[in-house]
């Protein structure tokens, strides 16, 4: 067993588990201050139902030999992974397993930027239970555990760590997510806590370094480069959504600069083993233009995304997977991209997002149809207790209390 | 001169600002605050949850505009309306309080009275 290996696997689990509080922060100072600690518990319980949910069955279904389509059950309660590693492995099967809940359980809390400040949140952690099971431990399937996105191609789908399973997947499902639950009675207008969002934002930021090098699942070269260019599509496409807008507005704000790093962040997920720095700056600037005007537009367009899980992490991860079929050299992914001449592994990318999104949009939407219908449940709290703030109404705590308000 | 001070739920503050201006205020201010009444406090945790809810300060918001004497009734009415709960209202929608003002005075020109606010 390789040691460096296993402790750079842990290393970067560990950098990976830090994105779900550094998400909860990024989101809850987004929002209304009186459903700050109602945001920030969304994210946060999706590490502890998540966490169970994957060691009890969420594995064994994503990764568990099954079909083309869905693993099995035999690895249910982690039975047959085995504690002691075989002296070639390159590190035990359990870091595996570890690596891969964290980020079982950041997708769902992505999907909850949709629904913040109005959904109800005892139907949520059934929501988590479920979603899990019938949406993301399918698709991680179908990527990464021997399903049919693997086999497209020469060589499968390109998706170094997660694009379509988590990015795609989680923004498709936030759409199903915001049309079901409705718009917000009385949306605000400007973040609570701009320092919360930066420093979410930069939380983020840390942990994609484990998140995408870690994917290398070496301590290698691989995965030094996925580290580079994670770092460089992330700068550039905060400072490519700062210009802009600067030159629309004249001005550039803070929570514009952090969401522009998110979503070159989001962009480079896929790529980060199949180019170097020039396709990472490129991938970097498409993020921050298409997902700037992407906010713009999905505004526009009526449907109350609350915190824009859709035009960042949907279009950032659409940007990237088509992206990567682009710029892939052949040096390292052993698949020419278009950059080289050969617009096959486009195709196949482009299978890869459209099957997801229509797989998770379609199974998200009926899961929370479903879940809306069930009497005690339902998706949305009362008027009285959404006028209130979750944080009072929900979990009678406040994020804030002033001396003497007590 | 009068001022209007209205104690109201915070998540009406934009409708009441809203009303206060189709009303012909020119000028308001209003700051969060917390407090209680006929309630008796809003329901919370106590501490890490181990315990059984207790009860702590409301928060609310109180809202304030100087008018001259012939607004009154415009400016009660709109506020009322606007902080008013749909329907027969809830405990807790708030209060307004009006009181004489004896002289205001326009920083910059040094205007008074009416013509100051």
């Amino acid at each position: 067993m390789d040691t460096g290996n296993t402790a750079w696997m842990l290393t970067a689990s560990a950098l990976v588990f830090f994105m779900t509080p550094g998400l909860a922060l990024f989101y809850g100072g987004l929002v209304r201050a009186k459903n700050l600690v109602s945001t920030i518990m969304y994210s946060f319980t999706a590490i502890g139902v998540v966490s169970i949910v994957w060691v009890l069955w969420g594995y064994s279904l994503a990764f568990g030999e099954g079909n083309s389509l869905v693993g099995d059950l035999s690895h249910i309660g982690l039975r047959g992974i085995d504690y002691v590693p075989s002296a070639d492995a390159a590190y035990p099967p359990l870091a595996d397993v570890v690596f891969q809940m964290m980020f079982a359980i950041i997708t769902p809390a992505l999907i909850t930027g949709a629904f913040v400040e109005r959904f109800k949140f005892t139907t949520y952690l059934i929501f988590l239970v479920l979603w899990i099971t019938i949406v993301y431990a399918p698709i991680t399937h179908w990527v990464w555990g021997g399903g049919w996105i693997s086999g497209l191609g020469e060589v499968g789908a390109l998706d170094f760590a997660g694009g379509t399973v988590i990015h795609i997947n989680a923004g498709i499902a936030a759409v199903a997510a915001a049309l079901l639950v409705g718009k917000r009675r009385n949306p605000g207008v400007q973040s609570n806590n701009v320092p919360f969002v930066v420093l979410g934002a930069a939380i983020l930021w840390f942990g994609w370094f484990g998140f995408n090098a870690g994917s290398a699942l070496a301590a290698d070269y691989v995965a030094v480069n996925a580290f580079l260019v994670t770092n460089l599509a992330a700068a550039t496409a905060a400072i490519t959504w700062g210009l802009v807008s600067q030159i629309r507005n004249g001005k550039m704000g803070a929570v514009g600069l952090a969401t522009g790093a998110v979503a070159g962040l989001v962009a480079i997920t896929p790529a980060a083993g199949a180019v170097g720095v020039m396709g990472a700056i490129a991938i970097g600037f498409g993020a921050g233009v298409l997902c700037y005007f992407a906010v713009a537009l999905i505004n526009a367009r009526g449907l109350d995304d609350a915190l824009d899980v859709f035009a960042v992490h949907g279009i950032g991860g659409i940007w990237g997977a088509l992206a990567t079929g682009i710029f892939t050299v052949s040096a390292m992914t052993g698949v020419p991209g278009v950059v080289e001449g050969s617009f096959d592994q486009l195709i196949v990318q482009a299978q890869a997002v459209l099957g997801t999104l229509a797989y998770s949009g379609i199974a998200s939407y009926v899961i929370l149809l479903v879940l809306d219908k069930i009497p005690g449940l339902g998706l949305r709290v009362s008027e009285a207790e959404e006028d209130q703030g979750l944080d009072l109404s929900v979990h009678g705590e406040r994020a804030m209390v002033d001396d003497g308000a007590d | 001169m009068l001022s209007i001070e209205a104690v109201i739920k915070p998540e009406r503050v934009n409708q009441v600002s809203a009303a206060l201006q189709e009303a012909g205020c020119k000028g308001f201010y209003y700051f969060n605050v917390t407090g209680q009444g006929g309630q008796g406090g809003v329901e919370v945790l106590v501490g890490r949850g181990g315990r059984t809810a207790g009860r702590s300060a409301v928060p609310k918001t109180l809202i304030r505009t100087i008018i001259d004497d012939s607004m009154k009734e415009a400016v009660v009415q709109a506020i009322l309306n606007a902080a008013r709960s749909p329907g027969e209202g809830e405990i807790g929608d708030g209060k307004i309080f009006v009181s004489e003002i004896k002289e205001a005075i326009r920083v910059r020109t040094g205007e008074t009275g009416t013509d100051a606010i």
